[in-house]
């Protein structure tokens, strides 16, 4: 068997109707069809794998959230609840003030608490600590306060909305 | 280090083909890519009449590979258990494109079994599975047998009304098998029904157990290819050599074969999108069977001769006569390489060409009268 594979780019494969293919030309013309089939194949792989991006992102775009009969929460008690897709926290105090915050903490994500005797807001992951009633970051790790929501309590419940 | 002697080479320092080439000679000498590139250079395909056939091997390869690919995306949806059928709706009306995935994997099944068939025929009748090609018939009709069990496991993993009951009448096959049959089968069911860890264990088969078997009897099977070569039918051979004309396998074959493996993803883009696969109601064990209940196409055939043998020998003598005889059609189409195996074409030869003509033909027939006799 001949080697008919030179160094030279130029071979001939068997002629269609008088014309001559090269090696250069097959391998740009199966570029360009493979990157059309490949981006025709990407679009809709991409869409599937992110379906539950795009409806997490739809979800988080939530800008208000009744919490039904929150408005029975006793006194110097917290509720957690899901803000969008993000947990948050919703404190009764015992001078019967309504404060609604964000329970990411702001220094590297873990759920913060919020603990009634110290009368704190307290991430267990670093030891940051916040202050109940503004969200301030008081002590420890965190850079940031914790981003404060609107409430409105009635008779039915507490509506919880972004500042 | 390699020294470049292009005469094409730019003046400013190394081109990028001297480049090249000298990762290529890095890579070399410490995995010996050069022996792999004067196989491929020297590689030939045997040009005659028949040499169409010699694309269905690697077509059902490309379409093993569609398998994996579009069986990966699934299962970043798919949950095994008692959610099996929520996930496949999710994955069919919920997730973007998800409907048009599962469509290509389950067309993509069916086309494979469909071209493995063709492949196989195709080197019943070219008679490749003589010396030294024995072993390339028996990993192949092994390989046929998984594709089988991942056709049969894969059916029942959306949990529809129709999976359930193919794979409840199924079943009903190795149960029938005498002594150990009913142990077989309600340990491949878990139980003594369908259930929900039916579902589970077929998707441990599906996933990990018959591709991890798959896997490396299929690159057995390539690579004796690559040993022997691609056979020649009998009236090839009994050319002189000199009259045989080959050609290359690079770029010549190996052309033409992506373009084949392009006819096919077109062809299975179209069957996908504008056949898309449907998603029945969820089984319900209490419902009765739909009226006009028939295994997938590629089981139709022992369905219906069971059926047929039933009709003529009644009950369990009935049952088990099928059985046997099915059992012997396989085992004598199997053995075809130890009773065809002589070069010369005489009686032995015609008798296996006439086999495979039967074989062929009771596939096709009983294929048909089963479709025929769906209510």
């Amino acid at each position: 068997m001949s080697d008919t594979f030179t160094s030279s780019h130029i071979i001939p494969v068997p002629a269609e109707a008088g014309e001559v293919h090269t090696r250069r030309g097959f391998l740009v013309a199966a570029g360009v069809a493979g990157a059309c089939y490949a981006g025709a194949l990407a679009y809709p792989i991409y869409r599937y794998l992110a379906s539950p991006v795009e409806s997490a992102l739809s979800e988080a775009a939530v800008t208000e959230v009744t919490l039904k009969d929150a408005q029975k929460l006793p006194p110097g008690s917290v509720l957690m609840f899901k803000f969008g897709t993000r947990p948050a926290l919703l404190i009764h105090h015992v001078d019967d003030r309504w404060v609604s915050m964000t329970a990411v903490c702001t220094h590297l994500g873990c759920t913060v608490q919020y603990e009634a005797q110290a009368d704190r807001i307290h991430c267990s992951c670093h030891g940051g600590v916040y202050n109940p009633y503004t969200g301030a970051n008081v002590s420890g790790p965190p850079p940031k306060p914790l981003t404060l929501y609107k409430v409105k309590v009635d008779a039915t419940g507490v509506v919880v909305s972004r500042a | 280090m390699a020294t470049t002697t292009n005469t094409n080479s730019v003046s400013s320092g190394l081109t990028a083909k001297a480049r090249t080439s000298s990762v290529y000679e890095w890579i070399d000498q410490r995995l010996g890519l050069s022996d792999l590139a004067a196989f491929a250079r020297k590689k030939t395909v045997p040009v005659h009449a028949h040499s169409f056939w010699y694309y269905w091997g690697g077509i059902t390869l490309f379409l093993f590979m569609v398998q994996c690919f579009t069986g990966v995306l699934l299962l970043v949806y798919y949950r095994p258990g008692a959610e099996a059928y929520e996930s496949v709706r999710q994955i069919t009306f919920v997730m973007h494109f998800g409907w048009l995935i599962r469509s290509a994997h389950s067309w993509s099944a069916n086309l494979m079994l469909f071209t493995i068939l063709v492949h196989m025929f195709s080197v019943f009748f070219m008679k490749a599975y003589r010396k030294p090609r024995e072993f390339g018939w028996l990993s192949g009709m092994v390989l046929l047998v998984l594709a089988a069990a991942f056709g049969f496991s894969g059916y029942l993993l959306p949990m529809d009304q129709l999976s359930y009951f193919a794979t409840k009448v199924g079943l009903a096959i190795p149960a029938a098998i005498p002594g150990i049959g009913p142990v077989v089968a309600n340990m491949l069911r878990g139980g003594t029904d369908v259930t929900e860890f039916t579902v589970q264990r077929f998707f441990a088969l599906h996933v990990v157990v018959l591709p991890a078997i798959f896997i490396p009897l299929l690159a057995f099977h390539i690579w004796l290819v690559q040993k022997h070569g691609n056979a020649v039918p009998p009236s090839e051979e009994a050319k002189p050599v000199s009259e045989r004309r080959s050609m290359p396998f690079f770029p010549h074959f190996f052309r033409k074969d992506l373009a084949m493996w392009l006819v096919s993803l077109n062809v299975l883009a179209l069957l996908a999108s504008v056949f898309p696969w449907q998603l029945g109601k969820q089984f319900d064990a209490l419902a009765p069977a739909p009226v006009g209940i028939h295994p997938e196409w590629y089981f139709m055939s022992p369905f219906e001769m069971l059926k047929m043998l039933g009709a003529v020998l009644p009950g369990e003598i009935g049952e088990i006569a099928g059985l046997l005889l099915f059992t012997l059609g396989i085992v004598l189409w199997i053995l075809i390489p130890f009773y065809d195996s002589r070069t010369e074409n005489g009686r032995r030869a015609r008798n296996a060409h006439y086999f495979g003509l039967l074989a062929m033909f009771l596939l096709l027939a009983t294929t048909a009268i089963g479709y025929w006799t769906v209510k």
